[in-house]
This record gives C-alpha cells, structure tokens and sequence, in this order.
C-alpha cells in the first residue's frame, strides 16, 4: 500500500531496509493510509472477524443462561479451558509490555518498529483473559465480591485466596498497560491531529493528543516518566504472571505445588507473546505495505529470542520432571509418568514437539530469515503454549492423590466456542485499532532513521 | 522592546547550532518543538530537573502502604478469619496486592506529575495560529527565540543560521 518507502535488497541500513527514510517519508507511510483508508481487503478481513464475535456473545449468554455445566469439566476436573484460556491469553498479554519495556531499558532500537503494535496486543489480549475468570465463576454475577469495600453483610475479600491476588494483579497490570501505551502515543497522536484532513478526525484526535506541541520541555518530561514506567513494568509483569503460577502453586496438588512454577509461567508467558508478535509482524507488514520499516532483520532478532525461551523451557519440563522423581513423592512420579503415558499423553508430545523440538529449526539462519517458515514455527508455539496450559489444569486434576475419583475431560461444542471464539474478537480488535490508530510509532521511527543516518 | 521570533528548520543539527548561536549572540532562546526528541536539547535551553520520580515514589509508595493497611485491618481487626492456623497478620502474602497497586498508582502519579509539569491538556495554544507549526509534529524543528534589543539583528542571526521562515509572534 505504501510506496513511500521502497525497500530495498540488500537493506539499505541495519533496521531500515529503505534507502532514504526522511521524517515526510515515515509520516506519510504510516499516518496516511489511517486517512485514505485501507481498502477492501480491510473490511473482508473484519467482516471475517465478525462472525467469531457473534459466537462469542453467544456463548456468553448461553453460559451465562445455562451454567457452567455446559463445558466438558466435572466434579473431578473442576478446571477446564477458561482456565487455560486465561492463563494463555494473559501470557500473550504479558509479552507486549515486557518486550516493550525491556527493549527499550536494553536501548534496543529495533524496537521502535514493534512496540506500539506489541503494546495494543497486550491490551486486548489481558482484556480477554480478564473475562475467562469471571466467565469461569458459577455466579458471575457476584464477580463484584472480590473487591473490598463496605458492604451490608460486613465482609472483607480474603487477602490469602489466589483468587484474590489475581482481581488486583489483572486489573492493576491491565490499567498499567493502558497508561503506558497512551504515554507513548500521545506525540503521534498530535501528528495524526496536525494531519488529518477532515475536522472531526482533527478533533478527536486532537482531544487525545491532549495539545501535544513536542516542546523540548515535553519531550524530556515524557522520556522520564516512559523510561521510569518501563522500569516499573518489568518487575510488574514478571509479579502477574508469578501470581499467575500461584494459582497453581499455592495449591496442594500434586504436579502443581512446585516452587518453580513462578518464573516458568514467566518464560511461557514471554515465549507465547514473542510467538504471537512474530505472526502480528508478518500481519501489519504486509497489511500496511511496511516492508522497509519491519524487516528480515527484526524477525531474525526476534527468532533468536523465541529460540532462547524455547530452551528455557525445555529446561523448566525437565525440571518438572526431575523434581518430581527426585522429590520421592508416589503422587507426584505418577503425575509425571501419566503425562507421558496416560489420557492425554498425545497432546502432551505434541506439546513438547510445538515448544522444545520445532523452534530448534531456528538454529538455521535460513529459517529465521524465511518468513513462511518463521510464522509456521510462531504458530506450533503458540498452539504448544495452549496445550500446555490445559495439561497443566488436565492432567494434575485427571490423577490427584485418590485414585476412585480419577476421571478424563471431555471437550463439548461450548469448550471448542470458548477457545476459537475468543481468537477472532482478537482479531477483530486489532483490525480496529490498525485502521484508527498508528502500527509503528511515528517518533521512534523517525529517531531511529536518522541515528541510522537514513533521513 | 521584546520581540518573539519563531524560526523554522529543516534538521535537528541546524536547529541545535541556531541555538547556539541565539545564545552566543546575547538573545535568549525561549522553546524548541522536534518531531522526535532531540538528547541534549532541554539542557541546551536550560530547563531544571523534573520531578516526576520524586513523585511516582511518593504516590506509589503511599497507595502501597495503604492497601497494606487495608489488608490488615480487614484481616486482623475487622474480619477475623482462623484460616488452617495461619495468623491474622499474614504479612508475607499480603505483600502481594500492595506491590501490584502500587506500581500502578506511582504510573498514575507520574502520568498527573507529567501533565502538570507540561501544563497539559491544552485545548489551545497561541503556537499553533502560526502558519506551519502543525509541521513541528511531522518534519519542522522549530526554536523560539527573544530579543531584548533590536529583533532585526535576531532574525538576522536567525536567517544566517538557516531557518527557512521566520515568523513574529505578538500579543494581540
């Protein structure tokens, strides 16, 4: 769609692939299209996202209606794929901040191609898994209960529950995000106001822009507070994904009370939202037509990271499964031993096939450089991700300490609606935010091209 | 008489060396506007130390110390609770919620502390009635300088510099 910037073979600089990117040639390419509009292709891929956003609402009322008897869980195995959901979806959501902030206190200046993107996918990706909770409560109607405030019947929410933990992460980490995500977009915000041909867009994006002038005093003020947020993030986002694991860990189940599951939930998390970035990247690049602004050199850099995570995790497995033996505990070797051979002992090799044995191809540059080949790895991960999450919940609870009330898990048509359902309202978010707001910050763009002396 | 110039550039490298030359020659220079931020520019102009961490501690701190606070008091105080033996003031977990609130309420502190010290949000600046600076927000690095004495030596030193419009800006 852009012809702005031509990109070039070989690249014409290290994250530019664009002979001259000039501060007229970066606005234009990615602020335009946002006025002219993208076409029909953008409306067909909304119009195919539409359907999955009915479903969703759907089953929503069904469930609502119905109870949460209409999922495949039983008294036995009490968690099912809305707890897997929220613990994949809020992974997803972890990644876009952590890999914004880190890169940007790491001085990573490929960043500036990825983060904005990034950064919206946490949203609505916590958005989502902030729903599967209360979907997964039986009465949603008192979701209300877990905050503390007073009340007729005198009660206070209890402050030891993991349930608990989890209201206050979620909602600090997701109101954080937001925070941080509007920080950054305030000054493209004011160019799309400066740009914007028509007066009601001027206005609206006028109002947002908050009266952005990009004075010098603005610009310092706004790298201190965005620096000092992203170094507030980190550790943040590493405590919600910890709390996360807690849910399980602070449990007495076996296969589930381990001390490990903190920071292995933390790498899974940054696994599964660097995958789903690789697949957005490829998306928005060849949507928009940003080929020399995203380029072979960015998936490279990212496919490096999605290698180094995937060995971490093999790593953690094996932990599992050493400290499990090593422990002496009947329960938890017969944990182990049913991953590998029981119920589900299929989807337990596919997981570790998607997580630890396909990304090894990304030892090969000429994989990390294909894009086919880097978005079939991105997908194998996050479909290992989501397979490790309800084996997690699966397996634990199919074989707990007593063995009378070992049962399996039966998927029904609504666990299927919840989890594909779920993906095209993903969907259908992003396609809105790609058409309304900037893909790529404009102002990093715009830094980076002349740091890389391209303008 | 003090007059205002607003001089308009095509690169940071100019604008920066405009600067120095606004100041050398004895005029002040009052603001710059970059489509990015340009490293070194604020202490160019001379523009004090912010005091946003300074405030994101204090706001995150105090929200943390708060929602502490209200954990014990609800669990110790108001609600008591034997859960399997564990004590009242179960302070390890409780450490829990302050942490996650209180990262949130230093960000939200300094997002205040930000708009504060910018005197944002604005709905109106007398900046943007000149003509071209809606450019200071796509590829225009624009200084604003002042002149006690004569404007015309400013706008000549303005000029030499390599500003490609230079506008005056007056009361009305």
């Amino acid at each position: 769609m852009s012809q702005v910037l031509v990109p070039q073979q070989p690249p014409a600089h290290r994250w530019i692939s664009a002979e001259r990117a000039d501060d007229v040639a970066i606005t234009q390419a990615i602020a335009d299209p946002l006025f002219t509009g993208f076409g029909k292709r953008w409306w067909l891929a909304l119009l195919a996202t539409l359907p999955f956003v009915l479903w969703l609402l759907v089953a929503i009322v069904w469930l609502f209606y119905r109870g949460i008897g209409i999922w495949g869980i039983n008294s036995t195995i009490v968690w099912g794929v809305a707890i897997a959901n929220y613990v994949w979806w809020i992974g997803i959501g972890n990644a876009g901040t952590l890999i914004s902030a880190m890169l940007l206190l790491t001085r990573q200046r490929w960043r500036a191609s990825i983060n904005r993107f990034a950064e919206a996918m946490t949203l609505f990706a916590v958005a989502i898994a902030g729903l599967m909770p209360i979907i997964h409560l039986g009465r949603p109607i008192y979701a209300y209960w877990l905050a503390p405030y007073p009340n007729t019947m005198a009660l206070w929410p209890q402050w030891r529950s993991a349930l608990v933990w989890d209201f206050w992460a979620i909602v600090s980490y997701l109101l954080f995000s937001i925070l941080f995500w509007y920080v950054s977009l305030i000054p493209d915000l004011a160019t799309l106001r400066d740009r914007a041909p028509r007066r009601g867009a001027q206005l609206v994006y006028g109002a947002f822009a908050l009266g952005w002038r990009g004075s010098a005093r603005e610009w310092s003020r706004l790298q201190t507070l965005h620096s000092t947020m992203a170094a507030l993030g980190v550790p943040l986002v590493c405590s919600v994904h910890s709390i996360v694991g807690l849910d399980f860990a602070a449990s007495l189940m076996p296969g589930w009370q381990e001390s490990i599951f903190p920071p292995y939930f933390v790498v899974g998390a940054m696994y599964s939202g660097f995958a789903m970035v690789v697949v957005l990247a490829a998306g928005i690049r060849w949507g928009l037509g940003l080929q020399a602004i995203i380029t072979p050199r960015h998936f490279d850099a990212m496919a490096r990271i999605l290698l180094m995570a995937s060995i971490v995790m093999f790593y953690s497995y094996a932990t599992e499964w050493f400290m499990g033996w090593y422990g002496g505990e009947h329960a938890d070797r017969a944990v182990v031993r049913f991953e590998f051979t029981g119920t589900y002992a299929p989807l337990y090799w596919a997981l570790l096939t998607c997580n630890c044995l396909v990304p090894q191809l990304l030892w090969w540059p000429f994989a990390r450089r294909s894009l086919p080949v880097l978005i079939l790895v991105a997908i194998a991960i996050n479909i290992g991700m989501w397979l490790e999450r309800i084996l997690i919940v699966w397996n634990t609870l199919s074989h707990d300490y007593m063995p009378s009330l070992w049962r399996s898990f039966h998927f029904t048509f609504w666990d299927w609606s919840f989890l594909i359902a779920p993906l095209g309202f993903f969907a259908f978010l992003f396609l809105l935010f790609m058409r309304l707001i900037p893909s790529v910050s404009m102002f990093d763009m715009r830094e980076l091209a002349h740091e890389e002396a391209a303008a | 008489m003090t007059a205002t110039l607003v001089a308009q550039f095509l690169d940071a490298e100019t604008l920066q060396a405009a600067l120095r030359r606004v100041k050398s020659t004895g005029h002040a220079a009052l603001d710059a506007f970059t489509p990015y931020p340009i490293e070194g520019l604020a202490e160019q102009l001379g523009l004090d130390r912010s005091r946003i961490r300074v405030a994101m501690l204090i706001g995150g701190l105090a929200t943390a110390a708060f929602a502490f606070g209200l954990q014990w008091y609800s669990a110790v105080i108001d609600y008591p609770i034997d859960s399997g033996g564990r004590p009242l003031n179960s302070w390890q977990v409780f450490l829990l919620v302050p942490f996650e609130v209180g990262v949130f309420a230093a960000a939200l502190t300094g997002v205040i502390a930000f708009l504060r010290s910018c005197r944002l949000p604005r709905l109106h600046d007398a900046l943007f009635e000149i003509p071209g600076f809606e450019r200071a927000t796509q590829d225009r690095y624009i200084l604003v300088a002042a002149s006690e004495a004569d404007p015309r030596d400013l706008r000549t030193v303005l000029t030499e510099a390599g500003a490609v419009v230079v506008t005056e800006l007056r009361a009305p």
